[in-house]
């Protein structure tokens, strides 16, 4: 392993991830979008949740009867659309982002647990993930967003101690896997502690595989976010989530589909960045597949 | 085998009791249920009222122990909206849910398992890469959204199906596609790589070599046993097509269980949302526990396991 020479040195993980169409595509379109959102109030030409009931449903710019300063057109409530869109993308990316650090540390750390230190511990945490799993998880996540009061910060807690399963599985297994390593064994023959060995050693040495679980989960949270928030128990009107939006254009699909044409469309175009950026990863950092 | 067996059911009884646990604690999430059932205008007396008329002063296990006790015997209360048994709403509604999700279930199984087949035997082939695209995009798709745009496209534009409600069974074709083509994605690949490990193993060889037809190979042979790890996965796909219907039955203005749950919860109906969870997650319970055993049947290997 000493003499690695720079022709035989294996690409990095970014010299792979030029490479890979995946990546790039995906990795292109989630930056374009984080973009957007973090520089929202400077994009959006208005602000997204002024009314302006003179100008009601206007339709976007390829529709005759549009006004150019409202290029996707207004809402029934006459609010800025693009505005809306654009400030849809912080709530979607907020949440998927939020949810999946909660329910990443939960997750994690259970998975770290339970296959570092199996027998009970394991067995514990196993039924743990196992009754996760039998619950009607938009139910659930509807019914204690109901009951525990609607805001954002309600919405995060819930779907994240909701969430952590995958995590958690995936976390288990690795740990499973790295804790008969050589250097494990040795790390407990030099009295390292059970701490530093768990989050400074197993911890890192699974960060690829965490990461593909990150991109799946927060693709997942997001879409969650979305039919919560269609349902009426998300992200509470007049915040702009895409989510939302189809839900308050769904009484005027009859004459203007494209209400909710167009935040359905930014939804699966987000979320497909996600997963072909999280795919594209998994190939990149994980085992040859067969 | 029977040691396997008792142990699966254990665990998936300690599951049971947890889940009720769980449904039961959501009653209280919201503080004291008894202020929820008065209503923001409600007086303290009326809560005080309350509190004694549904049992709310009791001790907590005391609750939760009669709660189970009487939804074993098939009682789950009153319906604080309708002031009839939340029994009785259930079983107007639970035949929709269950016809979308067994319908769907099946269109499902019909088209993915199929489409593996013909995906393994030419990997990378035209078939594999345009069900790979399906799949890839179906997972981007809002569930609710797609059925709107079908909804809009097939019912608004050309006419062809309802635009909502199931009073006739038209009414059902365009939910139970949507539906099912969220669970034709995973099935689909378990299919394709049980298949293609089958494919590869010295039996099916030597079943080539005696000069079986291909068709005989890949039907009796190999499918048998590429879809053993499809048995798990599709008792969990059935449970997943039976509690995540709430969204397509809220498009499509499905009376069933999941619309029912929204409805409820919107009017704080809460021991309906409670039967609900409970049936829904039990369901699940029963359904993968009876996928394990039967695993655990067809394959032997499987037994010493779990």
């Amino acid at each position: 392993m000493s003499d690695i020479s720079a022709e035989t040195r294996p690409a990095t993980v970014w010299q792979k991830s030029l490479r890979n169409s995946g990546v790039m595509i995906g990795g292109s379109i989630l930056l374009l979008i984080v973009l957007v959102a973090v520089f929202a109030p400077l994009l959006a030409p208005h602000d997204p949740v002024a009314q302006d009931l003179t100008r009601r449903l206007l339709p976007p710019f390829w529709h005759d009867r549009s006004v150019p300063e409202h290029l996707l057109g207004t809402d029934h409530l006459g609010r800025d659309y693009l505005s809306r869109m654009i400030y849809g993308a912080r709530i979607s990316l907020g949440v998927g982002l939020g949810v999946t650090l909660v329910s990443g540390v939960i997750g994690v750390t259970l998975g770290l647990l339970a296959g570092y230190f199996g027998g009970w511990v394991d067995m514990v945490i196993s039924f743990a993930i196992t009754t996760r799993l039998s619950l009607p998880i938009v139910l659930v996540a509807l019914a204690a967003v109901a009951l525990g009061g609607a805001s954002l910060t309600t919405l995060i807690t819930v779907l994240g101690l909701l969430l952590w399963d995958r995590f958690a599985v995936v976390a288990r297994a690795a740990t499973q896997s790295l804790r008969h390593q050589e250097f494990i064994h040795g790390l407990r023959a030099i009295g390292a502690s059970r701490a530093r060995i768990l989050f400074l050693e197993i911890l890192p040495n699974m960060q690829s595989m965490i990461l593909v679980v990150v991109t799946l989960e927060v693709a997942n949270v997001i879409l969650l976010e979305a039919a919560l928030s269609f349902l009426g128990l998300g992200v509470r009107p007049p915040t702009p989530s895409w989510g939302l939006m189809i839900s308050e254009g769904r009484d005027n699909i009859l004459f203007d589909p494209w209400l909710i044409a167009l935040p359905g469309s930014a939804l699966c175009l987000l979320v497909l960045a996600v997963n072909l950026f999280g795919d594209g990863m998994r190939d990149i950092t994980g085992p040859a597949r067969r | 085998m029977v040691s396997f067996i008792l142990r699966r059911l254990f665990v998936a009884f300690c599951v049971c009791v947890t889940v009720s646990a769980i449904s039961f604690a959501l009653m209280f999430l919201s503080g004291d249920p008894a202020i929820a059932i008065a209503g923001a205008g409600g007086r303290a007396q009326d809560a005080e009222a309350i509190r004694i008329a549904y049992g709310f002063d009791r001790p907590l296990l005391i609750q939760y122990l009669d709660w189970v006790g009487n939804a074993l015997t098939g009682d789950f209360g009153q319906s604080i909206y309708f002031n009839i048994p939340v029994t009785e709403i259930i079983g107007n509604r639970f035949g929709v849910t269950l016809k979308l999700g067994v319908m769907s279930f099946l269109l499902a199984l019909v088209v993915a398992v199929p489409l593996g087949v013909a995906a393994a035997l030419r990997p990378n082939g035209w078939i594999d890469r345009a069900a790979l695209v399906l799949a890839v995009t179906g997972q981007a798709i809002p569930s609710f959204w797609l059925g709107l745009m079908a909804i809009v496209v097939f019912g608004v534009w050309y006419g062809w199906v309802p635009i909502s409600g199931a009073e006739t069974w038209q009414g059902y074709i365009l939910p139970v596609i949507v539906l099912s083509y969220y669970a034709m994605p995973a099935m689909m690949r378990i299919t394709r790589s049980g298949m293609i490990d089958v494919l590869a193993t010295d039996y099916i060889r030597a079943a080539r070599a005696k000069g079986l037809p291909m068709t005989t190979v890949i039907y009796r042979h190999a499918l048998r046993n590429a879809v053993l790890p499809l048995v798990s996965l599709a008792a969990v796909q059935l449970g997943l097509l039976l509690s995540g219907s709430i969204v397509i039955e809220s498009v499509f203005a499905l009376n069933g269980l999941g619309r029912l749950a929204w409805e409820s919860l919107l009017r704080s109906d809460l021991p309906v949302v409670q039967a609900i969870i409970l049936i829904l997650s039990l369901l699940y319970v029963a359904l993968t526990t009876c996928a394990d055993i039967l695993n655990a049947i067809l394959d032997p290997r499987l037994r010493g396991a779990a």
